[in-house]
Order: structure tokens, then sequence, then C-alpha cells
């Protein structure tokens, strides 16, 4: 398949995600969004990675030429998971003080 | 063995020391302790003086080094004494007058409360530390302290009694004027550094004369004579000294007439060579000098308060000093100085024990006849008047007529002008002594009859009496005795060398004997006459209901210098500093700081709107901004 089916797929994964940080307010789709985003990155990576070895192989280099991407997404999902937890523990906070996940609501700052 | 004279500094640290005792523990001293302290001081410093006199009258002169103020690279300015013929004669009138009017003191104040009292010798220890300074410094930054100190201690002492407001202003009046007289000093001990490289006395007359250019020394010189007019009340800056009688009567004749309005003619004396180098400078000071003279005789003319008289007086005095300093006669004027000083102390210090006698009544036209109340201020008054009319053979005949003469060899006319300004003298001083001591008592109070003054007061009259009639005999002109001139020769070396540079470019004949003896017996003559006129017209005094004359209303009324001054500096100053306060400083300086406020205040206000507390807008902010950045990064 030709990488422009990847940078598409990934550029309108994206789009969705950032659409939807922008205008959901429920922290949780919020959340899921940002997830969204984060994994059309990595699709990126892992489409360019096969491209680069594929390349690299062909013209005789060493076989590991190229890899390093891979190595990133792992970096990525490992910080994601991270901060899920952190951010999924702060939303169940926010539950239990106000009953409510709309991000709107908590407001007071501005006052 | 060191000499002896470097102890010089004990001079003037007996009066710091007395200052400070009686400022100090002004609440603590009974009257009679701060009075002793305060004379005493003075009394040990009159007995030094007068043994550094002596060292000095047998030639062992000296210049004592202590510290260095300021030491710039070659630049330094030591802290000097300096003991001549001509500081230590200053060094005997200021600590033997001074002396004298301290005992005064004690009787004269005694009415004030112990606090006052102390407070009052403080400051007259003060001002004699200062005018030693003065005199004693070696150069023209130690002489500009003293002067400075004792600008202060005028202004301390004439606003003495600080509850009147009229008093307050006298003295705010005097600093005002002297303020603008040190600026033209100051000016000129900065021109001196700067054209010299120095302000010792020594290390300036050395280099003269020289290659300095003649317009500095015309500029330093006519600088360093602005100072002397301020401090020596000199036309245009007299105008503080009748205001100053508002201090008590021993500080206006301490201060005010013996010693440091002739702190001027010191300084001038002192810098004879730069003068004689610069002969329109003695032009100036001789025709400022003449017209003080005149302006301030005919003013005291119409005066009618005791001490104004003397004040107006004084400033006239002062204008001979400076007509003799003009024409070269520097011992002349040194003479003056001196013999003023006895006299002119000694009548200030009468008029003092009649004030005292009359309950501080100060108007003439309410004495009379005192002559059989106060039979020694009397007398010592009428000596003091006859001194300074210029009768032989007082003290004051000899001084001014020193000055005349050399005011004749200078110019005839000179010489006229002084003749018509000692008539008035002799005319005005008998108008005073006739109105105060003969006649009918014209007092309010007739059932309390005034008394003499109690001995403190007496015996320093009976001391400046005896000074005044004598102190001539130190300058008897060549015209009687051959070298019987002791003063000229005991200041001989001092001003040799102006005397000297002055006889190079000036070809003044002096006068031969025949001229002179005209000139001298005319003139006793003239005297003579204004004197018994002056008394005949005044010993039938009444107070006068008319209208005086307009020229006499002119007199009386200074010829209305106060109102000129008042009108074209006072009031324009006054209507630019409202200028400045109304429209500078209100609408603009203040609306420029106000309205910086507002605009911070009013956009900080606009710029709050954009926190809405919303987390979508915060997110499309960031969102929006981050494509623009990534596309300016892109695309650069």
């Amino acid at each position: 398949m030709p990488i422009h089916y990847y940078i598409y797929q990934a550029c309108v994964l994206f789009s969705i995600g950032v659409a939807g940080v922008l205008t959901r307010r429920n922290a949780i789709i919020i959340f899921m969004c940002i997830e969204l985003m984060l994994n059309s990155v990595n699709l990126l990576l892992v489409a360019f990675s096969k491209l680069h070895y594929a390349r690299a192989v062909a013209a005789g280099a060493a076989p590991t030429t190229g890899t390093e991407a891979q190595l990133f997404v792992f970096f990525i999902m490992v910080v994601a998971a991270a901060e899920v937890s952190v951010g999924l523990a702060i939303i169940v906070m926010m539950y239990r003080n106000v009953h409510n996940v709309d991000i709107n609501f908590l407001n007071r700052l501005k006052h | 063995m060191t000499n002896f004279l470097h102890y010089a500094w004990l001079i003037p640290s007996l009066p710091l020391l007395g200052f400070l005792i009686n400022g100090l523990l002004r609440n603590k001293l009974s009257k009679t302790v701060s009075g002793g302290i305060g004379s005493a001081v003075i009394l040990a410093s009159f007995l030094l003086s007068l043994y550094f006199f002596v060292q000095v009258k047998n030639g062992n002169t000296y210049t004592a080094h202590y510290f260095d103020f300021i030491s710039v690279g070659q630049f330094s300015i030591p802290f000097a004494f300096q003991i001549d013929q001509l500081s230590s004669l200053f060094l005997l009138i200021i600590t033997g007058v001074g002396f004298l009017i301290h005992v005064y003191s004690t009787a004269y104040m005694h009415h004030e409360t112990a606090p006052h009292f102390a407070r009052y010798f403080a400051y007259l220890n003060l001002f004699v530390f200062s005018m030693l300074l003065l005199v004693m410094g070696a150069n023209y930054v130690v002489m500009f302290m003293g002067w400075e100190g004792v600008g202060l201690c005028s202004y301390l002492l004439i606003g003495y009694w600080f509850k009147n407001n009229d008093y307050n202003n006298a003295a705010k009046k005097a600093f005002v004027m002297n303020r603008i007289g040190d600026l033209g000093f100051l000016v000129a001990v900065f021109w001196m550094m700067q054209v010299f490289g120095t302000v010792d006395y020594a290390g300036v007359f050395k280099q003269l004369p020289g290659s300095i250019p003649t317009s500095a020394i015309v500029g330093i010189t006519l600088c360093l004579f602005v100072g002397a007019m301020g401090k020596s009340a000199q036309i245009p800056l007299y105008t503080w000294l009748p205001d100053a009688m508002a201090g008590p009567t021993p500080v206006s004749a301490l201060i005010h007439a013996a010693t440091m309005v002739t702190a001027g003619i010191y300084m001038i004396a002192r810098s004879n060579v730069l003068y004689a180098l610069a002969p329109t400078t003695m032009t100036v000071v001789a025709l400022v000098g003449l017209a003080t003279a005149l302006l301030a005789a005919t003013i005291a003319l119409r005066q009618n308060d005791i001490k104004k008289v003397l004040a107006y007086s004084t400033v006239s005095q002062l204008g001979y000093m400076f007509l003799g300093l003009g024409v070269g006669a520097f011992t002349g004027a040194v003479f003056h100085v001196m013999t003023h000083a006895f006299f002119k102390a000694l009548l200030f210090l009468g008029a003092g024990s009649v004030i005292h006698a009359m309950h501080h009544e100060q108007d003439m036209r309410h004495y009379g006849g005192l002559k059989k109340y106060l039979p020694i201020t009397h007398f010592t008054m009428l000596i003091g008047c006859l001194a300074i009319a210029g009768i032989p053979p007082l003290s004051g005949f000899f001084s001014k007529d020193e000055i005349l003469i050399h005011a004749f060899a200078a110019n005839p006319l000179y010489y006229v002008a002084g003749i018509a300004g000692a008539l008035m003298t002799a005319f005005y001083m008998f108008r005073l002594y006739t109105m105060t001591f003969l006649g009918s008592h014209r007092g309010h109070n007739h059932d309390e009859k005034p008394h003499e003054s109690p001995l403190a007061m007496t015996v320093p009259l009976m001391v400046l009496a005896a000074l005044a009639v004598g102190a001539g005999f130190l300058g008897i002109p060549e015209l009687f005795a051959h070298q019987a001139h002791l003063l000229q020769s005991f200041l001989h070396p001092i001003f040799e060398k102006g005397e000297s540079i002055m006889a190079s470019y000036s070809h003044h004949q002096h006068p031969s004997h025949n001229v002179e003896w005209a000139l001298l017996a005319g003139s006793v003559g003239l005297i003579v006459i204004v004197i018994f006129f002056a008394i005949r017209k005044f010993s039938k005094f009444t107070i006068s209901t008319g209208q005086p004359s307009k020229f006499a209303q002119l007199l009386e009324g200074k010829w209305y210098v106060d109102e000129l001054y008042d009108a074209v500096i006072v009031k324009p100053l006054l209507r630019f500093g409202g200028f400045l306060n109304t429209v500078i400083e209100k609408s603009g300086i203040d609306k420029a700081v106000n309205g910086i406020g507002k605009f911070v205040q009013y956009s900080s206000r606009q710029m709050r709107l954009l926190q809405s507390g919303n987390v979508g807008n915060y997110v499309l902010i960031m969102v929006v901004a981050l494509i623009i950045i990534i596309r300016i990064i892109l695309y650069n």
C-alpha cells in the first residue's frame, strides 16, 4: 500500500482528535480524543519506519536501519498509559467532588 | 622644640568647646554657669591670641598644617592655619571685642530663661569659632568654611527670638542674601583651583605676577567681591543688615558691626596681590563702596529706630572700608576695621544699654534727656559718636582720614563724596545722640525713671570707650610724625607685594603736606559745624504731627529699595513659582504620571476579559496558536 494512505489516515484521525478536544465538554471523551491523536502519530511513525527500512535494505544497508521510530512508538504508549492513569484519577476525584465531569463546570479560577 | 604657634588650633577649639557644653547641656546649666563658660572660653582664646600676637610681632609667623581635606593626584586642599600679621590682628579684634560682648550679654540677656540663655551663648561661641576659622585659615577653602559658619550663626542669632515671625523673616532674608554672595565666593574658589591649581594663599600669591591672564584675575576678584558684597552688606546686597537688627543688641554689636561684616574686607585685604593685579575690579570696589557709603548715610539721616540708625551707619562705614581697599589703602581699610570694631561695638552696646533702660523701647522719638539717668552710658556713647564722626584725636579720625587721603590721591571726586558722607555721618550720629540724651524726656512712662545698667554692661562700655579713644594712635599719619604709623609697619609684610604692584602702574601722587593739612582742617571744621548744627536742631525735638517733605519720606522709606527688590525679584519669582506649581506641576507632570497609571488600569481591565475560565477557549487558542507557529516555522 502506498505511504499516502497512511498519511491521510493519520491526518484524519488527528483532526478527529483535535475536533473532539475542541468541541466536547465531557472530560472522558476529551481524554479519548487525546488518545486518538497520540495513536495517529504512532501510526505515522510505524508507517514511515517501515518505508525507510524497506528502502535501506534494498540499498544494501544494515538490517537495523530505520527501526528507531518503532522504539518511539513504545515510548509514546508508555507515557500515554501513565498520563491516562493520572488523568483518570483526576477525573474520578472531580466526579467525587462536583458530581460532574463537564470541564466547563470547573471555572471558578476566573472569579 | 616645635614652634608653639603649631598649637594655633587651640584658639578656635576653645569657643567650639564652649558651644558644645552650652549647646548640649543647655537644659541643665544655670545662667551663671553657661554665661561664665561662654565668656571664659573666649577670654582664654583672647589670652592665647595675645600671646600669638606678641610672637608674630617678634617676627615669628607660621603656617600650621594639620591634615589634608582632599588629596587628588597633584591637587590637595590642606586643613591649615596661617598665623601672620593680618590674621593675628583680626584674632585680637574678634576675641577681644567678642569677650567684652560676651560679658555684656550675661547682663543684657538675663531675663531669658536658662535654656534659652545657654542657647544664646552656644550660638555666640559657635559664631566666634567660625569667625576664627575664617581668619585663621591658610587657604580659601578653610576661609569659606568659616564664611559659611558665620552666615549660619548670623541666621541663628537674628532669629534668636524665633516666636516673632518678623524676626524669622529677617533671619531668612539675611541668610538668602548671604547665600547669593557665597555663590560668588564659591565660583571664585573653583576658578582659582582651575587657574592656579591651588587655593593656598601662599601658593596663589607666589604665582603672581606671572603668566596668569588678567581677564581670569579680574573674573576671580569680581566673584570674590560678590561674596564680600553679601557678607559685608554692600550695594546691591546690603538690605539684610538693617533687618538683622531683629537680633539681640549684643549680637548686632558683635556680628553685624564689629566682626562678621568685616569678613569681606579681611578677604580682600588678604587677597591684596590678586586685587592689585585687577585695576578694573579695584575701581568697581571703590565705586560700590563709595555708593554704599553715601546711600546708607542718607537713609540713616531719617531713621527713628536707634538700632536702624546704627545699622545704616555700619553699612556706610563698611562702604568706606571698601573705598579704602579700592584705592589701594589696604592698611587704611584694616585700620578702619579695627577702629570701627571698637567704636561701633561701643555704640551698639551703648544703644543696648539705653534700650535696656527704656524697657525695650527702640524709637528715639520716645527718648530724650537720658543724660542724667544714664551717666556712664551717656559719656561712653558721646565718645563713640565723636570717634565715628572723626573728631581728632579719637580713633575714627585717624582711620577715616587715612582712607580719605588715599581716595584724594586716587581721584579728588572720591574725596569730595567721602567728605559728604562723613558730614552726614556726623549729622545722623549727633541727631541720635541729641535725641537720646539731651533735651527733655519724652518717655511714655513718667513714673518709672530709667536706671543705669549693671556693671557687667557698663564695664565693657568703658573698656571699649578707652579703645575707641586710644586705638587711633596706632596709625598716626606721616603728616604728624615720621614713622609713627605702627600698624602700617606691622602689616607691611602682608601688603608689601600688593602695594608694589599697585605702584608699578598707578601714578597717584600723595598730596603734599600743605594740601593734606588744608584738607584735614577743612574737613574737621565742617564736621564740627555739622555737629553743633545737629545738636541745636534736635535738642528741642518734639514729635511733630506735620507731613514730612517728599524727600524726607523717600529717606524714611529707605529709598524704597526693599520695595523695588520685592517688585523686581521677589514677586516675579513667586509668580513664576506659582506658574510652575499650577501649570507645569499640576497639569503637566501630575497628569502624565496619573495618565500612565490610568492607562495601565484600563488596559488590564480589558485584558482580564481574555481569561474566560472556559477550558474549551483555552484549548482553541492553543491550537490556533500552534498552527500559526508551525506555519511560521515551516515557511520561514
